[in-house]
C-alpha cells in the first residue's frame, strides 16, 4: 500500500469526484465524502513529505511503466512541500465549507459543487507531483476547468464574467505552455522532466531552447499572476463563492510557482535560466512593480474581498522577488512564503466568508462596526492582518525575516527599503478595515448581526492559529522550506 | 528555400497570431472563444507536424517498414484536443449564463452595464 503512495495522493480525490457528483441529490453526504476525501489527502501528503524530508525522492512508475515511456510521479523535498500546503488547505477548508455553500449555493448544485472542488484540488494534486511535462499541461487543464465552473457558482453576476476572463487568460497561459513543452520534446525527444534536465545541456544554446523557455515562462506567469499578467485575478477571487476563494487563492497561484520552480531549476538548470539569460534581471523589476502597484490599489478597494485579491497578487510578487535574487536563501525564502502566505491568505478570506456569510456581502460601508457583533469573526481578521504585514510572532514575519537576509546578502539595499515600505501599504490597507470594523458606527440599515456560526469560526480560528503557532515555532517549516530549496537545486546547502 | 520548406511552421505562426488577435480585439464573447480554437489548433498543427518524418509512412508496423512518423505528438494532441473541447464547453456555457444575466454577449455592452458612467 505505501509504495503507492504518490499515486493514491491523485487517484482518491479524482475517483472521489464522480462519486460525489452521483450524490447530488443529498448534499450533506457529499459534503461528507469530500471532507473524508481531503482528510485522507492530508494523511498521504503529510506521509509523503515525511519520506522524503531527509533529501531523498520517491520515483513512481505509473502503472508499472518504466520512464522515460511511462508517466512518472517523482515526489522530492519540494513537491511534497507544495502538497501538504494543497493537503491542509483543502482539509480546513471542508469543515468551514458546509455551512458557507449552503448558504452561497442552490441546494440542488451542492454535490456538483463538490464534484469540482474535488476535481480541481486533484488537477492541482497532480500538477505539483507529476514528472511528465505533458501531465503538468493535463492537470493544469483539469483544476482550471474545474475553477472556473467553481468561480461561475458565485452569487453575483460578475462572478460568470470574471470565470469567463479567466479562462481566456488561462487558456492562453496553459497553450503557452504546450507549445514550450513542444519546442523542448523536438529538441531532446523526452517530456520526463528528470530526462529532459539530463539531454537538454546537449542543445541548450540553441534558439529552439530559448523559445520553449520564453513560452513556459511567460504560460506559466499568466496562471501564477505575476504582474502585469495577474489581470484575471481580482475579479475572480472577489466574485467566487468564500469557500472557492479561500481554496484558489491559499493553492493555485503557489501550484504555478511551483511548476515556474521545477522548470527553471530542474529542468532548465540555474546556469541556462539565471547566468545565460539573466532571468533574474527580468523576475526583479516585475516583482517590484507588482509588490508596489497592487498593494497601492489594495489601499483604495472599498470591497475587503477585493482588497485581499490584489493583496494576493503582491504577495506573488515576494515569492518571485526571492527567486529574483537567484541564491539558495531568497529560493527557501520564496518557497516557504508558499506555505507562511498560504495559511495566512486562508485564514483571512476565511474570516471574510465568516462576513459575508452574516452579512450578505463584505463592502467597507456595510461591515462598519461589525467587531462589536462579531467578536471572533474579527479578532481572527486582525491577527491573520498581522501576519499578511510581517509583524513578529507570525508567520509572515519569518517570511519577511529571510526575504530580507537574502536582499542583505545580495547588497539590494533599495529592495530592502522598498520591503519595509511595502509591508507599511499593507499596515494601511487591514487598518483600514479594522478601522471601519471596530471604530465606525453601523450603518443605519444594518441588519440584527450575530457572531458566525461555530461551524465557520473554528477553521477560520484553527488557521489563524497555524499563523502564530508558525511565526513562534518557525523551525519545521523554515526545515522544509530548506529541504525544497535543497531539492530545487540539487545540491545540499550550508545555510 | 529552407524558409519556405518548412512552411507548416509558418501556418502554425501565422494561425497562431490570427487567434491572438481576435481574443485581444473581439469584443464579441463567442468571436473570443473561436480565436481561442484558432490559437490552439496553431498549437495541435504545430506537434502534429513535428512527428512527421521525410519518407516515413503511419506509424503502423507492417513487414519491410522502418521509417515512419513519430505516433507520440500525436497521441498527445488527441489528449489536447479533448481538453480543447471541453474549454470551448466551459467557455460557451458561461457565455450564456452571460447571456441570461446582462442580455448581451458585447463585453463593452457588458462593462456599461455593471458600472455605468
Amino acid at each position: 500500500m505505501s509504495e503507492h503512495l504518490p499515486a493514491l495522493q491523485v487517484v482518491i480525490a479524482l475517483t472521489a469526484a464522480p462519486l460525489v457528483m452521483l450524490l447530488n441529490r443529498l448534499p450533506r453526504v457529499a459534503w461528507g465524502v469530500t471532507l473524508v476525501t481531503c482528510w485522507a489527502t492530508l494523511l498521504v501528503a503529510v506521509l509523503l513529505l515525511l519520506q522524503v524530508l531527509d533529501g531523498s525522492a520517491i520515483h513512481y512508475e505509473m502503472g508499472g511503466w518504466a520512464p522515460p515511456w511511462g508517466i512518472e510521479y517523482r515526489v522530492d523535498g519540494a513537491n511534497a512541500w507544495v502538497l501538504l500546503i494543497i493537503g491542509l488547505v483543502s482539509a480546513v477548508v471542508m469543515p468551514f465549507a458546509r455551512r458557507s455553500v449552503e448558504q452561497e449555493i442552490p441546494a440542488d448544485r451542492i454535490g456538483l459543487f463538490y464534484s469540482a472542488f474535488l476535481l480541481a484540488n486533484a488537477g492541482l494534486l497532480g500538477i505539483a507531483i507529476t514528472a511528465d511535462a505533458f501531465n503538468i499541461f493535463v492537470f493544469f487543464e483539469i483544476s482550471a476547468i474545474a475553477s472556473y465552473a467553481l468561480i461561475a457558482m458565485g452569487r453575483d453576476r460578475r462572478a460568470v464574467l470574471a470565470s469567463y476572463q479567466y479562462l481566456i487568460m488561462g487558456t492562453i497561459g496553459t497553450t503557452f505552455l504546450l507549445i514550450g513543452i513542444g519546442f523542448l520534446y523536438i529538441m531532446t525527444g523526452t517530456l520526463n522532466l528528470g530526462d529532459l534536465a539530463a539531454r537538454l545541456p546537449e542543445v541548450t544554446d540553441t534558439r529552439t531552447i530559448r523559445a520553449a523557455f520564453g513560452f513556459i515562462a511567460v504560460g506559466i506567469s499568466l496562471k501564477l499572476a505575476l504582474f502585469p499578467l495577474h489581470l484575471w485575478l481580482p475579479n475572480a477571487y472577489s466574485y467566487a463563492p468564500s469557500m472557492v476563494t479561500v481554496f484558489l487563492s491559499a493553492t493555485a497561484t503557489k501550484v504555478a510557482i511551483y511548476v515556474l520552480l521545477r522548470f527553471v531549476y530542474t529542468v532548465f538548470g540555474f546556469e541556462f535560466s539565471f547566468v545565460e539569460l539573466s532571468m533574474a534581471w527580468v523576475l526583479m523589476p516585475l516583482a517590484l512593480l507588482g509588490i508596489v502597484i497592487p498593494s497601492l490599489i489594495a489601499v483604495f478597494q472599498d470591497d475587503v474581498k477585493r482588497l485581499l485579491a490584489y493583496s494576493s497578487v503582491a504577495q506573488v510578487g515576494y515569492m518571485i522577488l526571492g527567486i529574483s535574487f537567484a541564491s539558495a536563501l531568497g529560493l527557501m525564502a520564496s518557497v516557504l512564503h508558499l506555505f507562511n502566505h498560504a495559511i495566512t491568505k486562508a485564514a483571512l478570506f476565511m474570516a471574510v466568508g465568516c462576513l459575508v456569510y452574516r452579512l450578505g456581502g463584505v463592502s467597507l460601508t456595510r461591515m462598519a462596526g461589525a467587531a462589536e457583533r462579531m467578536p471572533w469573526t474579527m479578532a481572527a481578521f486582525v491577527v491573520a492582518g498581522l501576519s499578511l504585514i510581517g509583524v513578529p510572532l507570525t508567520a509572515g514575519f519569518v517570511t519577511k525575516w529571510y526575504l530580507l537576509q537574502a536582499a542583505l546578502m545580495e547588497g539590494f539595499w533599495p529592495v530592502v527599503a522598498l520591503l519595509l515600505a511595502t509591508s507599511l501599504i499593507a499596515a494601511v490597507y487591514i487598518w483600514k478595515v479594522v478601522e471601519a470594523a471596530y471604530f465606525r458606527a453601523p450603518p443605519e440599515d444594518a441588519r440584527e448581526l450575530r457572531e458566525a456560526p461555530l461551524a465557520l469560526l473554528v477553521p477560520t480560528w484553527v488557521l489563524t492559529g497555524s499563523t502564530i503557532v508558525f511565526g513562534v515555532w518557525a523551525q519545521f517549516p523554515v526545515a522544509a522550506a530548506r529541504n525544497a530549496a535543497e531539492a530545487l537545486l540539487g545540491v545540499p546547502q550550508s545555510w | 528555400m529552407t524558409l519556405l520548406g518548412l512552411y507548416n511552421y509558418w501556418i502554425v505562426v501565422v494561425l497562431m497570431m490570427i487567434g491572438f488577435y481576435i481574443v485581444i480585439a473581439q469584443g464579441n464573447l463567442v468571436k473570443k472563444i473561436v480565436g481561442l480554437n484558432i490559437f490552439q489548433t496553431s498549437a495541435f498543427i504545430f506537434f502534429i507536424s513535428l512527428a512527421w518524418r521525410e519518407g516515413g509512412t503511419a506509424p503502423i508496423a507492417l513487414p519491410g517498414v522502418t521509417d515512419y512518423a513519430n505516433p507520440l505528438p500525436h497521441v498527445l494532441i488527441l489528449t489536447a484536443i479533448v481538453v480543447g473541447v471541453a474549454l470551448t464547453a466551459m467557455g460557451l456555457a458561461l457565455v450564456v449564463r452571460i447571456h441570461e444575466a446582462y442580455g448581451s454577449i458585447e463585453e463593452d455592452d457588458i462593462h456599461q452595464q455593471d458600472d455605468p458612467q
